[in-house]
């Protein structure tokens, strides 16, 4: 319970914070909200050298619309999306999610930013993230660039950030009119990861039909996974029950759960059939404009 | 390892102490500070004995560095009491039985006092979602959720 | 009932808010963890990743090295004292530290000593350990195979991994039984292991001061004195003698049996501050706690239930199986290795019944008995509440009606049953009748019958146990030989004070109101008047401790016992104040007075007084007596519980629409914290019932190692508990009280899988083993082809 010594760093910019990346090479880990990373080193399961505190960099923390956007900064903790209320309005479907992860305390310090950075296929705002068609912005010595969501997790813990570059905005279309969104999580109980988890974010056509459907599964595969056979079987559509429940079938089948102590394979993908057709089902509902 | 200083506000009062990056907050109120109402229940982050407010907000002590909480306040179950006069959801929990070990107690109370800033009439349901990083095992949390309603009552009729 | 005295007397009935309280709200209790002594070492324990496995060589140097690491201990440094093996409560032996072999994943194998904490975890780290794994036995029935390897190879002449044989009953009258009944049900059932996972973990601080010659130690245990003589007994060969071996028990933050055992991280550190003459602190963190400290259950039962097509039920035959671990260190009465299993024909008025227990040999931490389960009891009622659904849906009875049918009737008690226990009294009729009625069971019935008919699954189960505690009369228990009394010290001051001290040692179950309650009850002090203290064994009478729901039937009664023996000198002091006879007063709560003249009257604080002051001349001064209560029986609280469960066919989830118990513990001294011990059982009864479990993967590794994957329940999974009470008073306890702590969690996990096993039985579901996950019911569903 007692973690490895290290050397702390506590920079004030955001350069500073990269040019300690820079200097200090693989062995530094930045810390945001913490919440993952102390337990690890806790645990001794990481034991970085250094450890780079972004949290004293200021104008990190914000989630504002602006440009067509939802931009969610470094530093906004998971607590906010509960409470903003723009997202409430526009975006319930991260509210959903923020109120899944982990418990009350741990959201008090946990980023949303750091939930995608971590790379675990566990966390819940990347399937989310998946279905909104996000867009990350990351700062390194290079400066800033933008990373489609769908390019942001390749592998198992891995995503596609350099080494030096820092996860600094998350930007999130605004939904046009029309649209509805939910996310679903089967877990034992509070505070656990997903056994699975189902992002749906639809928006319909003047007709009813559906225009655009984004779906992302949480913790079945080794990497967050974008439904796309799902997606592009519901595009055009109208949303009955038995079209839903297709698509359901078709996000199963993309689904790559493995045995756990959470469950069964089988289950899994059992539970993303059964949670993307209560998602989309949610989804449509708000799209209509319900709860 | 070099110690780094830090100057943390504690329940009110300056604290000024050289420590090891390494050193949990949550070991820096009980060890440092001999505060020692703040508990450690896990190592996984999972039964918030160890909750304590930081900058108005509550967190998990055991998942914080000391250094984090440089420049900044922080409040813990000692600081809840006021001029000998306790606190409306110490009052909750002691008319109500909502505790009984006591080990899981100051967590329950620092998360209660977070909650109820911005929270003044819960519902059942809301108060079991704001504890549900608090784990107890010997109320069962019927008395605990009753202790809530019993100091938000008290809040609202202005004996906060 | 009405309560005898006043609220400002604060006796028996009385809610009475705790005494306790104010210092732990304050954040100003006083548990293991928050002892500081100048001088104070850290001991931090270096743990096998190996189930089985020889030591072949241990390497410090590294951990030397580190400064503030002042010593590494292994178990050939304790070889050195004798002090590497130690007996356990069960007469059986365990391990310190090794000296050959390490046999459960998780144990201790050497010891850091070490300035600070941070340092002693530096330190474990850092020690280097060679291991030569060794075949790894987890299957209890592999064990028992004839070529399992055999585990305990420090005992000479064994030959296998059979620990003992048990078994109690008529066995010929009941397969008498057996071969005549119209109906026989049979199932298996396996009660996995669980851990009770207080929030408080377990540690100590020792502290050998070597001018005295004494030893100190604070210490996470809820049975002080028997921890005082067994490190007596111990260790009287290095020097420590009972009257210079204080262990102090402060606050304990929960304890419901995990804090009965004595574990090698206690006995290092007084070891380590023994040699050092420094205090020595060990807190054990939480996974250390999870994977190495004492469990409970881990029963293999097969059961066995007779009776005839009317639903009369005749016999019950039970065959088990016990995974011990690595040795029996339950901490179970000598004479009963399987504890109290032998209720286990429930509420029920069996003819005949027979019951045998084999104990087993594993790699895996020992124990059997520490989750709030009173001695083995919540496996047998979960075993006969079970069968009795079982039998009842096999009938297609209705499982209340099969129930009050069998129960034993009021007018039987006190009731010897077919196991021998005599009862002491109950309504078991009365109880359920009662539950019924508060849940409104008919009408569940029929939505229940309507909702099936719409495919939608829904389950009402039925818990009617006796609980059997108090543990107990001389004639049957002990433990390593002391027998099961318990004790109270009570001493009245000249000014109307009262300390009272106990045996005992409360870990939240309010004792310091409790006591003072009885106390009120019995001498009309007001209970604000009265300090009680448990817990330092230089000052507290000699007791058993407190487990297995014993405080309030034995010390409780050793309470009354000593504040009657002090009310007949204060009647005789009252007497001589008021110069009338003994027999002319009368006594109401807290005050005696003379017959027909009421104003001729004597407070019981200017009796206190006049003990000091204005005695009887002959009589000694003071006012005080202490009682070593050995009880006549053990007493048998009971209840019935009834659980609504809806079940998502989609997801396979299990959602506890309602819940209620209704519990007898006869008369009631705080309705109150009752009613708080009611909340926390049964939500230790839920955690077992569809959340907790340990298990084993073929090599001995843990899987549920830490609360990321052992699942304690939050307040959302927690339903609103619904509770109320029928009051059957104990005829043979002074007070008539009967001890409630476990009952809820003895009782709970019955009723809740007869709900989910009641919602699915006509999809062809006869039973379901705990806990009841989601990815279980999902399983059943689809293999019954209902899809969500």
């Amino acid at each position: 319970m007692i973690p490895r010594s290290f050397e702390y760093y506590s920079p004030h910019t955001l350069d500073e914070a990269v040019a300690l990346l820079q200097k200090l090479g693989p062995d530094a880990k930045l810390l945001s909200g913490g919440q993952s990373l102390i337990p690890m080193m806790k645990l001794r399961l990481l034991s970085p050298e250094y450890i780079v505190d972004i949290n004293r960099i200021p104008n990190l923390d914000y989630i504002t619309e602006s440009d067509g956007h939802l931009k969610i900064g470094a530093l906004a903790r998971e607590h906010e999306l509960e409470s903003s209320e723009v997202v409430k309005q526009k975006f319930p479907i991260l509210a959903d999610t923020a109120k899944v992860i982990a418990d009350p305390l741990v959201r008090s310090q946990a980023t949303i930013c750091g939930n995608l950075a971590h790379g675990d296929p566990a966390n819940d705002h990347p399937a989310t993230m998946l279905a909104l068609g996000a867009t990350v912005v990351a700062t390194g010595p290079k400066g800033q660039r933008e990373i489609g969501i769908e390019d942001f997790f390749p592998g198992l813990f891995t995503t596609a950030l350099e080494p030096e570059e820092i996860l600094t905005e998350i930007r999130v279309p605004t939904p046009p009119p029309r649209s509805g969104g939910a996310y679903l999580k089967l877990e034992r109980k509070v505070g656990d990861f997903a056994t699975a988890g189902v992002a749906v974010q639809i928006t319909l056509d003047e007709a009813g039909a559906c225009k655009r459907a984004g779906i992302g599964l949480t913790n079945v595969g080794m990497t967050p996974i974008k439904a796309k056979q799902a997606e592009s079987f519901l595009t055009g559509k109208q949303l009955d029950d038995a079209v839903m429940q297709q698509a359901a079938e078709l996000a199963a089948s993309e689904s790559q759960p493995m045995d756990d102590i959470r469950g069964s394979a089988d289950y899994k993908r059992d539970l993303v059939r059964v949670l993307t057709a209560r998602a989309l089902t949610t989804a449509l509902n708000r799209a209509k404009g319900g709860a | 390892m070099a110690k780094v200083p830090i100057t943390v506000n504690v329940n009110g009062a300056e604290h000024h102490e050289e420590i090891e990056p390494r050193l949990l907050l949550v070991h820096f109120l009980r060890e440092t500070l001999r505060l020692t109402g703040t508990h450690i229940g896990c190592d996984t982050s999972h039964c918030g004995a160890c909750t304590v407010i930081m900058d108005g907000k509550p967190i998990k002590s055991c998942t914080a560095f000391a250094v984090q909480a440089d420049g900044r306040s922080v409040m813990t179950v000692e600081g809840l009491e006021q001029d000998g006069k306790l606190h409306p959801l110490q009052d909750g929990f002691f008319q109500e039985h909502g505790l009984q070990c006591g080990f899981c107690t100051p967590g329950m109370l620092m998360t209660g006092y977070a909650f109820l800033q911005s929270n003044t009439d819960p519902t059942e349901d809301e108060i079991r979602h704001a504890i549900s990083g608090n784990l107890c095992r010997c109320t069962g949390y019927v008395n605990i959720v009753k202790a809530y309603q019993h100091a938000a009552q008290k809040m609202r009729e202005g004996g906060a | 009932m009405a309560p005898k005295t006043s609220p400002e007397i604060g006796g028996m009935g009385h809610s009475v808010k705790r005494k306790e309280d104010p210092r732990f709200l304050r954040g100003l209790g006083n548990y293991v963890d928050d002892v500081n002594l100048p001088g104070m070492l850290y001991l931090d324990i270096v743990r096998s990743p190996y189930a089985h496995a020889t030591i072949k060589n241990i390497d410090i140097s590294k951990a030397m090295a580190i400064p503030g690491v002042l010593a590494v201990i292994t178990g050939k440094d304790l070889e050195k004292y004798n002090l590497h093996w130690m007996p356990t409560l069960m007469s059986d032996t365990q391990m310190v530290l090794p000296v050959d072999k390490v046999m459960y994943q998780a144990q201790e194998v050497a010891a850091v000593l070490a300035t600070d904490r941070y340092i002693a975890a530096d330190g474990v780290e850092a020690v280097e350990i060679d291991y030569d794994p060794l075949p790894v036995v987890v299957d209890p029935k592999k064990a028992l195979l004839p070529d399992a390897p055999v585990l305990r190879t420090d005992k000479k002449d064994k030959k296998d991994n059979h620990i003992w044989h048990w078994e109690w009953g008529n066995r010929e009258a009941t397969d008498q039984l057996f071969n005549e009944a119209e109906v026989t049900v049979k199932e298996d059932i396996y009660i996995p292991r669980i851990h009770v996972s207080s929030i408080e973990t377990c540690g100590c601080v020792a502290h050998f001061d070597k001018v005295k010659g004494k030893l100190t130690v604070w210490m996470t245990t809820q049975a002080p004195h028997a921890i005082r003589t067994v490190f007596a007994l111990v260790a009287g060969h290095v020097g420590l003698s009972e009257e210079r071996i204080q262990i102090i028990s402060p606050d304990i933050g929960g304890g419901f049996g995990g804090k009965v055992p004595v574990y090698p991280g206690y006995v290092i550190a007084v070891a380590a501050s023994v040699l050092t003459g420094k205090p020595v602190k060990w807190i054990e963190d939480r996974m250390e706690n999870l994977q190495a400290d004492s469990f409970a259950r881990d029963y293999h039962i097969t059961a066995e239930l007779a009776g005839k097509k009317d639903g009369q039920l005749t016999a019950i035959r039970i065959k088990t199986i016990a995974d011990h671990g690595y040795t029996d260190a339950a901490a179970n009465p000598s004479k009963f290795p399987a504890g109290l299993f032998h209720v286990c024909t429930g509420s029920y008025d069996l003819k005949a019944a027979h019951v045998e227990v084999d104990g087993v040999y594993t790699n895996k931490p020992p124990g059997g008995i520490a989750y709030r389960c009173s001695f083995r009891v919540t496996e047998a009622v979960h075993t006969i509440e079970r069968m009795a659904d079982v039998m009842a849906h096999e009938l297609g009875m209705d499982p209340a009606e099969f129930r009050m049918k069998n129960f034993i009737k009021p007018e039987q008690f006190p009731y010897k049953s077919a196991l021998d226990w005599e009862y002491d009294s109950g309504n078991y009729a009365a109880a359920l009748q009662l539950a019924m009625d508060r849940i409104g069971y008919s009408e569940l019935r029929k939505e229940q019958a309507e909702k099936r008919a719409r495919g939608e699954l829904m389950g009402i189960g039925i818990s009617s146990f006796t609980e059997i505690v108090g543990a107990g009369p001389s004639k049957h228990f002990d433990i390593l030989g002391i027998k099961m009394f318990d004790s109270a010290e009570i001493r009245v001051h000249p000014t109307g004070k009262v300390i009272a001290r106990f045996g005992t040692k409360s870990q939240g179950q309010g004792h310091e109101t409790t006591y003072a309650q009885i106390v009120a009850e019995e001498l009309g002090f007001p209970v604000d008047s009265v300090l009680v203290e448990e817990g330092d064994t230089d000052t507290a009478p000699y007791g058993l401790g407190t487990y297995a729901s014993r405080s309030t039937p034995v010390a409780g009664a050793a309470c009354a016992i000593a504040c009657r023996k002090i009310k007949d000198k204060a009647r005789k002091i009252a007497a001589y104040l008021l110069e009338a006879h003994e027999d002319d007063l009368e006594w109401e709560p807290g005050k005696f007075f003379v017959k027909g003249s009421p104003d001729r009257a004597k407070t019981i604080q200017e009796i206190s007084l006049a003990a000091y002051t204005n005695h009887p001349p002959g009589m000694e001064a003071g006012l005080e007596a202490v009682n070593y209560y050995d009880p006549p029986n053990l007493t048998y609280p009971f209840g019935s519980y009834i659980c609504v469960v809806d079940i998502d066919k989609g997801t396979g989830e299990v959602k506890v629409r309602r819940f209620v118990a209704v519990d007898d513990c006869g008369n009631i001294i705080n309705p109150m914290i009752v009613e708080g011990q009611i909340h926390g059982g049964l939500t230790m009864g839920l955690g077992p019932a569809l959340y907790e479990e340990i298990q084993y993967d073929e090599s001995g590794n843990i899987l549920q190692g830490s609360f990321m994957n052992y699942l304690l329940p939050t307040a959302v999974e927690t339903p609103k508990w619904e509770t109320d009470k029928t009051v059957t008073p104990s005829p043979h306890h002074p007070l008539g009280a009967k001890g409630v702590g476990e009952s809820a969690t003895v009782g709970a996990p019955a009723a809740i899988v007869n709900a989910v096993v009641d919602a699915l039985w006509h999809l062809g579901v006869r039973h379901i083993d705990i806990p009841i996950t989601s990815a279980k019911v999902w399983k059943l569903l689809r293999e019954a082809g209902v899809k969500g």
